[in-house]
């Protein structure tokens, strides 16, 4: 009766194991069910590659909008990586653990901070210092850049010090030990040791930046158009779906869930990269 | 206290992965009797003692190939119930491990999971086991207190109460005074001398000495396999085997 | 000419040094600006009124009874489900190509942007299973958002429980599913809640994923099946369509509060855990 027991618990935890799996599969299957006989009837190439989206009319391509995300992106690590990265060496290599043990918490902190309420500051903050320093709308590429390089410094910060800190000290007091000033011995012997998991914390990084919605919304300004400048305003493929998913039908409803599965291809494709960098940096 | 066992192996072997840790052991140990087990490091002593519980299952590239009869139970079979035989023999490990609970709880550990859960039968188990392990006089006033504010030779006897509260016919001790004082040392084979008497024991140890002081029977074992066993008394004195002499001298190990 | 070793260590000093300087200031500020502006229209009206004219006037008090539950539903699903894995994976099983397969799906549903998290408990809870905007549809979709956190804490937490604690109980005559339940699992239980506690946090802050499954209605809920906003809702709508930015302030300030808490709470948490591992 005990051997029944302990085998009913087995296979139910068995199952209860697939449930991460299994809610992974449910959303691609529907997110595609919804999006796909949408995509193979407009045609990849009109759907990612046209500039016209004007869902009255039928016309739905999203290539400014993916040009925008890739903006928003590209700028939000200009801004963020390097931070991240500088701020990750100066905690392992240049400060007291002591300092270190109530930073990195401090930071790993404010990656709580939810993103509206970055968005809030983009907007109220950043966008009227744009606005009259540089000019433009001031609601815009750099803003959003900005925002979102902000808000994914504690996911770079916080998986690179963990890179950087998994580094033997053997390797730190070899390169000490012949003579290297403590600059020397990190950009010589840590970072190299540590590279892979740097690269995975900012593609990471890039993952949250991309897939960012709702402060995106407020700091990007929102036009439908392919940006000439860091000034200008954009829409990304998430800001797509949430700001017309409230009065979507038909096959509009259909090109916003097939904007989904473009941003579900991208992030894969990310997550894939970063996996194979952490699994490099394991090695 | 149920009947001790005689123990039976039959030509025990076995393997974890590829390494071949035990070579056709073929040995007895009667009932109410204390069987030293010495050796040097490595040479298989800890894994028979895991046959005799079966904890070698917890390995899954561990395998075994043999017969082991306790009493009248072939333990070695694939249907042998492993549950209820751990509940026959008890183990005492190397390292003492009380559990993250109190000295009450880690007693009642083994009872409870046998179904007693009434009180008065409780404290009176925990209060039997302890005085058994010649512990109870130093925490009969601290029972609820965390296992782990116990000394190291308190919390090794504690472990072998934690045993003796599952009325066991068998226990098993893997150098449980490696870690341990003389004084410690002492008091478990105060405990383990009273103990015979109920019961049949094993007692693995790297210190010839105390197989010399509270064995009845010594065996060796060397690279896996069994060289010499026989009266205690017998072995100490007049080895058969020259590596028996060599390692009881101390010349290597 | 070559720079002296002296002078680019003095440098990369000065760089490094500002640039954590730089990233501090910027995350304290945040914090300041909001509770700054916010803290000040915050009073016990404010949280226990019910908000008139859309959130212009009036309190917040069912957008607090919002963010309470949501995440209590969506921890009370994901909990179970999170903490099974992880037993499965840690006590029941050996690494093999199933466990990879777990552990990737794990990984990937980690990764996915909130937004797609709405769509999916748009269609699915919403519409397919016509569950319509409410409590469970939000639960149940951040309850899917927040299962990777749980996961992975929960198997650090559990990989981290001596495996002689496990002999010791085996060797006690105990089932694998008794070990798990006294002795595993209670030990690994602050690492469990550090993971239940950031999950928390996260439903908190959480917007995509919430407006497209719950709604936003400001009525107080009657039952699971009944729509609510949360603070961050609130907070967005407020914000983005200027409805009263005072009260978006005082709004955000309450939402970054209640998030640094639970945050707090659970670093707390699991500095005591690493703490008594190490001792």
């Amino acid at each position: 009766m005990r051997n029944t027991g302990e085998r009913i618990v087995q296979n139910a935890l068995m199952l209860v194991a697939f449930s991460a799996l299994a809610s992974l599969l449910l959303i691609a299957v529907f997110i595609f069910k919804e999006g796909l006989p949408f995509l193979l009837r407009t045609g990849l190439r009109d759907f990612l590659l046209s500039s016209d989206w004007r869902p009255q009319e039928g016309h739905f391509g999203i290539y400014p909008m993916i040009v925008s995300s890739l903006w928003v992106t590209f700028g939000a690590m200009l801004v963020g990586a390097p931070l991240g990265i500088a701020c990750a060496i100066f905690l392992n290599e240049f400060v007291p653990k002591s300092v270190m043990r109530v930073t990195k918490p401090t930071i790993e902190l404010l990656a709580g901070i939810p993103s509206v309420v970055y968005g809030f500051i983009g907007v109220i903050v950043v966008a009227p210092l744009i606005r009259s320093h540089l000019g433009g709308p001031g609601l815009s590429v750099l803003c959003a850049a900005v925002i979102l390089g902000i808000m994914i410094l504690p996911t770079v910060i916080s998986i690179s010090v963990d890179a950087i800190g998994s580094v033997p000290n053997s390797y730190r007091e070899g390169a000490l030990a012949l003579g290297a000033t403590r600059w020397q011995s990190v950009h010589m012997v840590v970072l190299k040791a540590a590279r892979s998991g740097i690269v995975a914390g900012v593609i990471l990084g890039m993952g949250r930046a991309i897939g960012e919605t709702m402060a995106v919304i407020m700091v990007a300004g929102n036009s439908v158009k392919i940006p000439h400048s860091a000034l200008d305003s954009v829409r990304t493929l998430t800001a797509n779906i949430a700001l017309e998913m409230g009065y979507a039908t038909g096959q509009h409803r259909q090109a916003l869930f097939a904007t989904g599965i473009v941003l579900f291809v991208f992030i894969m494709i990310l997550n894939s990269l970063a996996m194979a960098a952490m699994k490099k940096s394991v090695k | 206290m149920s009947d001790p066992v005689q123990i039976s192996v039959r030509n025990l072997s076995v393997y974890y992965g590829k390494q071949h840790v035990l070579r056709g052991i073929t040995l007895d140990i009667p009932s109410r009797h204390v069987l030293g087990i010495i050796g040097p490091a490595g040479s298989g002593k800890t894994a028979f003692l895991r046959t005799l519980n079966r904890l070698n299952d917890l390995n899954p590239d561990s395998r075994m190939e043999g017969k082991i009869l306790m009493g009248e139970t072939e333990i070695t079979h694939s249907d042998c119930d492993v549950v209820s035989l751990r509940k026959r023999v008890g183990m005492v490990f190397a390292l003492p491990v009380p559990l993250p609970l109190s000295i009450y709880d880690n007693l009642a550990y083994g009872p409870r999971l046998s179904g007693i859960r009434k009180r008065f039968q409780l404290d009176e188990i925990v209060e039997r086991s302890l005085k058994a392990a010649v512990l109870w006089e130093e925490v009969k006033d601290r029972l609820q207190t965390s296992a782990f504010r116990l000394s190291g030779g308190q919390q090794q006897r504690l472990c072998l109460a934690r045993v003796l509260a599952m009325e066991p016919e068998v226990v098993l001790l893997d150098e449980p005074c490696s870690g341990l004082d003389p004084i410690s040392t002492a008091r478990i084979e105060e405990a383990l001398m009273t103990l015979k008497a109920t019961h049949t024991i094993v007692l693995v140890t790297n210190n010839t000495k105390q197989a010399a002081r509270v064995a009845d029977t010594t065996a060796f074992f060397l690279m896996g396999e069994l060289i010499e066993v026989g009266p205690t008394s017998r072995l100490f004195v007049a080895p058969t085997d020259s590596r028996t002499n060599e390692y009881i001298s101390g010349r290597f190990g | 000419m070559r720079v002296p070793p002296k002078v680019t260590q003095a440098i990369a000093v000065a760089l490094f040094g500002g640039a954590t300087v730089l990233t501090l200031a910027v995350l304290v500020f945040v914090i300041v600006f909001v509770l700054g502006k916010g803290l000040p229209v915050v009073s016990l009206d404010f949280l226990l009124q019910s908000p008139r004219e859309m959130g212009k006037a009036g309190g917040i008090f069912p957008t607090l009874v919002g963010t309470f539950l949501l995440p209590l539903v969506a921890v009370a699903i994901a909990f179970p489900l999170g903490v099974g894995t992880s037993v499965y994976l840690t006590e029941y099983t050996v690494e093999s190509r199933m466990t990879g397969v777990i552990r990737f799906g794990t990984d990937c549903l980690a990764g996915i942007p909130s937004i797609i998290f709405g769509l999916f408990g748009y269609i699915f809870f919403v519409e397919i299973l016509q569950m319509g905007w409410c409590i469970l549809s939000g639960g149940l979709t951040l309850a899917i958002m927040v299962l990777p956190t749980i996961i992975r804490t929960s198997e650090e937490a559990i990989k981290a429980v001596p495996t002689s604690y496990r002999e010791v109980s085996f060797s006690l005559g105990a089932t694998r599913w008794e070990t798990v339940l006294k002795v595993v699992l209670p030990t690994a239980l602050p690492g469990i809640v550090t993971g239940v506690m950031l999950s928390i946090g996260r439903s908190i802050g959480e917007t995509a994923a919430v407006i497209f499954t719950a709604g936003a209605s400001l009525r107080l809920p009657d039952s699971l099946f009944d729509s609510v906003r949360t603070m961050a809702v609130h907070f967005y709508i407020l914000a983005r369509e200027g409805i009263s930015i005072e009260n978006a302030y005082g709004t955000a300030a309450i939402l970054i509060i209640a998030v640094l808490l639970v945050n707090a709470v659970s670093y707390g948490l699991m500095n005591r855990f690493i703490a008594r591992r190490t001792k």
